[in-house]
């Protein structure tokens, strides 16, 4: 058992810290936290700092060279995360395109049109976004409706897809379709890279209930795809859907925001009931258990850091940190809101405790639990794949797609 | 970064899991329950203090014992907690010979350890008298004149012990003795409790010689400070045990059948096998954070015992309780093993002061960590 760095770790970190002071992007005059996530001018602040990273070979660590990676090994790019990270620099926009989608479509396509993808993404000059769910494919991520007919050497698609996170500020997309809907669900899907300016394919911002617009939905009408876009094989699709969203559940389990230190700062500075809420026992006790989770959360993260450094397989236990995140996240929101009492209502303006951020975050929360496997699939995966009990009955599993009931 | 147990420590569980399936079944649990004055088996504590010499674990060679450390001693007390040994290991060991290693001189630690080491001695220690958290006022055992008086309970392992370090009022305050339970003076008696496998003892001394153990009016600092780290080793038994519910669970919901399919099919029993297991590994990683501020003697230790103590007594609350659940009305028998686990994880939650002193404590300490980060940091700026 040892917290610290090993000599090589630590000479790893004081590197990347350096060179992240040196190289730290230019945030165009304003302060770190007043520019928005989404808003252009944020997006050009990631983008410089995806450049320089791509520069100094910090982009994609752990990448194989030939793929346009440093080589360097999974431990080098946590530490180069965690410093990114403490320095206010880790951004979103380039994470489903690199963490999840271009490694997932370079393990089924080596072809050049492919490989020539992947240098501009590295350099954060391309953003890329998943187009896997639909209406009635969420949690049943096979049940894919949208369908490619071929026609000559292209593909013809008809659908829609919804919950696609940055598709309004990106320039490609992973697409899943269905190509053979008289086979079982899972056999008849296929995956296609596409450009989100292909005439025929609309992308339409969805208000959120936190009134962020990050997710979409994307009509595709006639949408015409050469053969050479495909990924994987014909019917090989739910093997790239398997590939991208283990990454994805890792991605999330990771965390952060706001949590405890920043609780305890706001139950200290209100008034509270007869005193601040700091001093009332009730709210201690609560505060007891939701650090002790949280730090539970942070630790196990290091049980998988230390697995992989000793060079094998992390284990299962990080898998309920997605699942225990999202919910600690929610609760700790509504009690924040609870301290504030009658003022916790207002969410915006110069009036709103810390600026509405704890009332931003409690609207935001539901989506957590949601977002890359409900709950519920969370604990399906937990108990079936962990703990070794069976599946559901599935009634569609032998059923030609065509044939499976569609209800609402 | 190295957050697991390493290869030598794997094997070193592995095999005191081999060691612990033979010779401690359950049904020496259950032979204890039958027999609940012995509060222990000590064909068993035989074999395990002396054949295995597990006691002498985290003692320093240069008072008998192996000095292997204590994160090796937490991978012995996640087997133990997973076995429900009942053997007097956790008192003797966590409590007794840490508050001598504490609080003891020169001369009390050669005395006592080798023989802790060598397993030829049962400690305990005797702090309580009656409900509430231990302060000047509930404690009355009195210490005058090299010889104790007063009652407690109650006192683990009380009936196997052969010596206690006791807390009592000195004059000075309170302040810890140490003494001899087969001695003049000494009288103890069986109580009825919870998991009769861990025996609890009224202890009374009447004129009982004995003898001080650290400095005067310290006893309740020396205590704090030895609960901390006997939280973490005892976080360890409460995680093996939560461990080996959820196993037991898990088992039975895949042979239990009703309305023609396991009842492990059904998402009712999958996502609440599925809640304990997420919090046995937030279990886990607060332990594996104890044992390394343990082993490294780090200034987090004050935090990361109490953070282990409540993520512990937590997961092996709700495994236990869910355990009987899924096992439905067999669940709640006698006959059913279920029930030596429910009463282990209330004993072990309960035995150093509630979860909820603990949760009290935790946040307490993270204020007191927070405001010296604080002062750092301001001196730093200053400088």
């Amino acid at each position: 058992m040892n917290l610290e760095d090993s000599p090589a770790e630590a000479a790893y970190r004081a590197k990347v810290r350096a060179w992240i002071a040196d190289n730290a992007p230019d945030w165009g005059g304003h302060a770190k936290d007043e520019l928005r996530v989404w808003t252009e001018p944020h997006k050009q602040v990631a983008h410089a700092w995806q450049r320089a990273k791509a520069d100094g070979g910090y982009a994609c660590i752990n990448w194989p060279v030939e793929q346009g990676g440093s080589g360097g090994t999974t431990i080098e790019a946590s530490i180069f995360a965690q410093e990114e990270l403490n320095a206010g620099l880790r951004f979103t926009y380039f994470m489903t395109g690199l963490e999840m989608l271009l490694p997932a479509l370079l393990r089924f396509n080596t072809d050049p049109l492919s490989r020539a993808l992947v240098p501009p993404a590295v350099r954060g000059d391309t953003i890329w976004c998943q187009l896997f769910s639909e209406p009635s494919s969420g949690s049943d991520s096979a049940g894919i409706r949208t369908s490619a007919v071929p026609d000559g050497d292209e593909w013809v698609i008809n659908g829609q897809k919804v919950w696609n996170s940055g598709a309004q500020i990106s320039d490609y997309g992973m697409l899943m379709t269905r190509t053979d809907p008289s086979v079982p669900k899972h056999k008849g899907l296929t995956a296609f890279w596409v450009k989100m300016d292909t005439p025929g394919l609309e992308v339409r911002p969805i208000m959120m209930m936190s009134g962020d617009a990050e997710l979409n939905e994307v009509f595709l009408t006639d949408v015409r795809i050469p053969d050479a876009q495909r990924v994987g094989g014909v019917g090989d699709g739910w093997k790239v859907i398997i590939a991208t969203l283990m990454n994805e559940r890792a991605a999330i389990g990771a965390g952060g925001g706001l949590g405890w230190a920043e609780i305890m700062k706001l139950a200290r500075d209100m008034p509270g009931i007869d005193g601040p809420a700091m001093e009332d026992p009730a709210f201690r006790e609560w505060l007891a258990d939701w650090y002790v989770n949280a730090e539970g959360i942070r630790l196990l993260s290091f049980q998988t850091l230390t697995s992989l450094s000793r060079g094998q397989t992390p284990g299962p236990e990080s898998s309920g940190g997605k699942l225990l995140w999202a919910n600690q996240t929610q609760d700790l929101t509504s009690m924040a809101l609870d301290i504030m009492g009658h003022f916790g209502v207002i969410d915006h303006g110069d009036d709103a405790i810390g600026g509405g951020a704890f009332q931003h975050r409690f609207l935001w929360a539901p989506g957590l639990r949601l977002g890359g496997g409900s709950d519920e699939i969370m604990k399906n995966i937990i108990a079936e794949r962990i703990l070794g009990l069976p599946g559901d009955p599935r009634v569609d599993k032998d059923v030609a797609f065509k044939d499976i009931p569609k209800g609402r | 970064m190295d957050f697991d147990y390493n290869d030598d420590q794997k094997a070193l569980k592995e095999e005191a899991r081999r060691f612990l399936t033979n010779v401690a079944p359950l049904s020496a649990v259950r032979a204890v329950y039958d027999a609940p004055e012995l509060g222990h088996d000590a064909a068993l504590w035989q074999r395990v203090a002396r054949e295995q010499g597990w006691c002498g674990t985290a003692i320093p060679e240069e008072y008998g014992g192996l000095g292997l450390g204590y994160v090796e001693l937490c991978a012995l007390a996640e087997e133990l907690g997973r076995a429900l040994t009942p053997v007097p290991f956790g008192p003797t060991v966590y409590q007794f010979a840490e508050s001598l290693l504490l609080a003891g001189s020169e001369a009390q630690k050669q005395a006592v350890l080798p023989q802790v080491a060598a397993g030829e001695l049962v400690g305990t220690l005797a702090v309580t008298e009656g409900p509430g958290v231990p302060s000047a006022a509930g404690i009355s055992t009195r210490f005058a004149d090299g010889r104790l008086t007063g009652a407690k309970l109650p006192v683990t392992d009380g009936m196997a012990a052969d010596r206690a370090v006791v807390l009592a009022q000195d004059g000075t305050g309170l302040s810890l003795f140490l003494v001899d339970l087969r001695g003049e003076g000494v009288t103890v008696g069986p109580l009825s409790v919870l998991d009769p496998s861990r025996g609890g003892a009224r202890v009374t001394f009447a004129d009982a010689p004995a003898e001080r153990l650290g400095k005067a009016g310290e006893g309740l600092a020396l205590l704090a400070r030895t609960d901390d780290r006997a939280a973490v080793l005892y976080a360890f038994e409460q995680l093996g045990g939560a461990d080996r519910c959820l196993e037991m669970a898990r088992d039975y919901a895949l042979e239990r059948y009703a309305f023609g399919r396991p009842i492990g099919s059904y998402q009712a029993i999958k996502h609440k096998l599925a809640d304990v297991f997420v919090k046995n590994s937030i279990a886990r990683a607060n332990a594996y954070y104890g044992a390394w501020a343990l082993s490294a003697d780090a200034p987090e230790l004050p935090v990361a015992a109490a953070s282990a103590h409540i993520a512990g007594a937590a997961a092996y609350w709700l495994a236990s309780k869910e355990n009987i659940q899924t096992h439905g009305g067999i669940g709640v028998t006698w006959e059913a093993d279920c029930q030596l686990f429910y009463r282990r994880s209330r004993h072990l939650a309960l035995i150093m002061g509630s979860p909820r002193l603990w949760k009290r404590r935790l946040i307490d300490r993270i204020e007191t960590r927070e405001a010296s980060r604080a002062e750092q940091i301001s001196k730093g700026a200053a400088a």
